[in-house]
């Protein structure tokens, strides 16, 4: 069943074209990633689905029923925000119980879902304390149970991780996506994070400029992206685009046909995808080498392009040295210049 | 071992060096004459015939027997417990109406804060045009409507509250911008979270926003105190404290002793009184009431 369906939802604010047009649904007890740069109008489509904006046109249905101009409380949903909006002055539990009280749900059943949240968030020690004197990780924690005594349909999530260090981001994303999972919630996540999407979405939306530039799941957006945008966003480090001068042609003049021009084309290839050869594709020199531990960036130059390759462990080349970088047919990517589209995956039927 | 003990020693003399103008001032402008005021207490007031001689507690104890005094002391009272709570929730609920998003809130935030910008005498000026029988605002208004001639200063029963409600509508305005401030600062994040819970705008505005704002209300009830009791400037031009003490208050009473009537060691002994009743207030909010509070 569909949960969030969004028809030709618009939002401007004068003559500030926020949102343009923007289609999509979302299947229920799916996680949904909203992507992109920031002022891409991610977060501004989260609160159109929250309620805490009005849509300038178009419908927005949540569990088959049209919300569009609904206050947030009547859409059946909750939501975290990206500083957590704790209370400071209320406890932990206070802080978890606060919309509970509010809708005024009866002592007892508020008492079982505290119990059941604080169980399944690890939070049943700190019920008294304040916010200030938990870690982030815990009061992402809050935030999140508060979210789940609401027993709502639609979980929405603004940045959630972004005020967290590295590490606990890693554990909490897990987490999120395990709760998620258990509780079988319908949940839209706002980030900007390309890696927090990849790994916890079911499905990914990439938007820039207020349009939906992809929405798929996250290997179509790393197999095919669909413009050169998602291609060069999604994956890190992000994806060779690359103009298909002489110097390239000549040394693919093999895989590339003919009809492609420097000035309507661009060649989009991941770095992860590019071999060091002995003695085919295209002459290089090294520019800079970054050793990331498990990898090794290495950033090349041919004529007056660059382009960056990844290989396993240490390397031994040096910054300076001469090589060939190839790469397969089916790993380019072909894009349309003038709109950034993409023109096909250079299978082989395609080239004849 | 030595240079560090030279250093040491070198540090305090600028520290002190670098206090030492305010510590001058404070010391003759307020501890010194409260020091005064309290050794001048213990004397009887000395004329051209018959000097100051030490009288201990004398002043004290004839203070118990003023009548004068105890009627000044209630009104005081009285003015205080309405001028402060009045002002303080009218502060609180104009704040709130400007911090909405509203259209011409510059305008109305303006004529709130204007009577904060007046000086105490222009205000009690304008006021007792408001308050003069006959064609005074509030007689114009009441005959209006068929009402009768008030004499609304003069009459011992209204006199007070006549400048109570003056006061409350000075005051306000000054309140409310502590409040407004503090309004500001509270994260729209924290409202946006209590619309998603379902919070009604009173159940949040007194599970969240009152509580928050505590410390300000804190600093605000500290000040209207204090001012109640010794913001006496209206009395001057208004009632000279009158009729029959009626709308006289503490501070007046002492200047009344000390420039009317030229007592100025029982004007020292009313002084030190004033000052044992603000403290004793002043300690009791900052302890029992501080403890409720929440500080981000």
């Amino acid at each position: 069943m569909t949960a969030i369906i969004l028809k030709d939802v618009d939002k401007s604010w004068g003559s500030f074209q926020a949102l343009n047009g923007i289609n999509f649904q979302c299947e229920e007890g799916k996680l949904l990633v909203l992507l992109g740069p920031s002022g891409c109008g991610k977060s501004t489509t989260l609160r159109l689905i929250a309620g805490l904006e009005t849509p300038t046109s178009g419908t927005i249905e949540i569990g088959g029923k049209d919300v569009s101009y609904l206050p947030p409380v009547k859409r059946n949903i909750s939501m975290v925000f990206q500083n957590y909006a704790l209370f400071p002055h209320l406890s932990v539990a206070e802080n978890i119980l606060f919309g509970l009280k509010a809708r005024k749900v009866a002592l007892p059943e508020r008492k079982k879902r505290l119990e059941n949240a604080a169980d399944l968030l690890g939070l049943s020690d700190f019920l008294d304390r304040k916010p200030a004197q938990l870690s982030g990780g815990q009061r992402q924690r809050v935030a999140l149970g508060r979210s789940i005594v609401a027993q709502v349909s639609v979980c929405l999530m603004d940045e959630p991780l972004s005020n967290l260090d590295a590490k606990l981001r890693q554990e909490m994303r897990q987490e999120i996506r395990s709760l998620q999972q258990r509780l079988k919630m319908t949940m839209v996540y706002v980030t900007h994070d390309q890696v927090e999407a990849m790994t916890i979405a079911d499905k990914i939306i990439l938007m820039k400029d207020g349009l939906i530039e992809q929405h798929g799941t996250p290997e179509a957006l790393y197999n095919r992206p669909e413009t050169a945008f998602t291609g060069n966003f999604i994956g890190n480090p992000p994806m060779n685009i690359l103009t298909p001068d002489t110097l390239l042609m000549e040394a693919f003049s093999a895989i590339l046909p003919d009809r492609i021009r420097p000035e309507s084309h661009q060649i989009g290839v991941r770095p992860e995808n590019i071999r060091i050869s002995e003695n085919r594709g295209i002459k290089a020199q090294i520019e800079t080498i970054e050793y990331l531990g498990a990898d090794t960036l290495i950033l090349c130059r041919f004529g007056q392009q660059n382009i960056t390759l990844t290989v396993k462990g240490k390397t031994r080349l040096l910054v300076g040295d001469h090589l060939r970088l190839d790469w397969k047919q089916d790993h380019i990517h072909l894009f349309d210049t003038s709109n950034g589209k993409r023109l096909g995956n250079l299978e082989k039927d395609e080239l004849s | 071992m030595r240079p560090k003990f030279y250093q040491r020693y070198w540090n305090h003399v600028n520290g002190w060096l670098l206090v030492l103008p305010a510590v001058f001032m404070i010391s003759l402008f307020t501890h010194f004459p409260i020091g005064s005021s309290l050794f001048h207490s213990l004397f009887s007031t000395g004329t051209a015939t018959r000097p100051a001689e030490f009288i201990g507690l004398g002043n004290y104890i004839y203070l118990l027997e003023d009548e004068i005094f105890w009627k000044v002391l209630f009104n005081n009272l009285v003015y205080s417990f309405c001028t402060v709570p009045l002002s303080i929730g009218m502060a609180l609920g104009m704040a709130l109406l400007i911090n909405l998003n509203i259209k011409g809130r510059s305008l109305i935030r303006m004529s709130f804060f204007t009577p904060t910008v007046l000086p105490m005498i222009a205000v009690a000026n304008i006021w007792l045009f408001f308050y003069t029988p006959e064609y005074g605002l509030f007689d114009q208004v009441f005959a209006f409507f068929g009402g009768d001639s008030h004499n609304w200063l003069g009459n011992p029963d209204t006199t007070l509250y006549c400048l109570i409600l003056m006061v409350i509508w000075k005051e306000s305005g000054f309140f409310m911008i502590f409040y407004l401030a503090a309004m500001q600062q509270l994260s729209p994040e924290l409202k946006e979270a209590g619309v998603v819970e379902g919070a009604g705008s009173w159940y949040y505005f007194r599970r969240v926003t009152f509580p928050l704002l505590m410390p300000t209300t804190l600093f605000i009830t500290i000040n209207a105190v204090v001012n109640s009791f010794k913001l006496v400037d209206h009395l001057v031009i208004m009632t000279k404290g009158g009729p029959d003490n009626a709308s006289s208050l503490l501070l007046y009473y002492i200047y009344e002793n000390a420039f009317s009537f030229w007592d100025a060691n029982y004007a020292a002994t009313l002084t030190a009184v004033l000052v044992f009743i603000l403290a004793v207030i002043t300690i009791i909010q900052f302890t029992i009431v501080e403890k409720r509070i929440h500080y981000q």
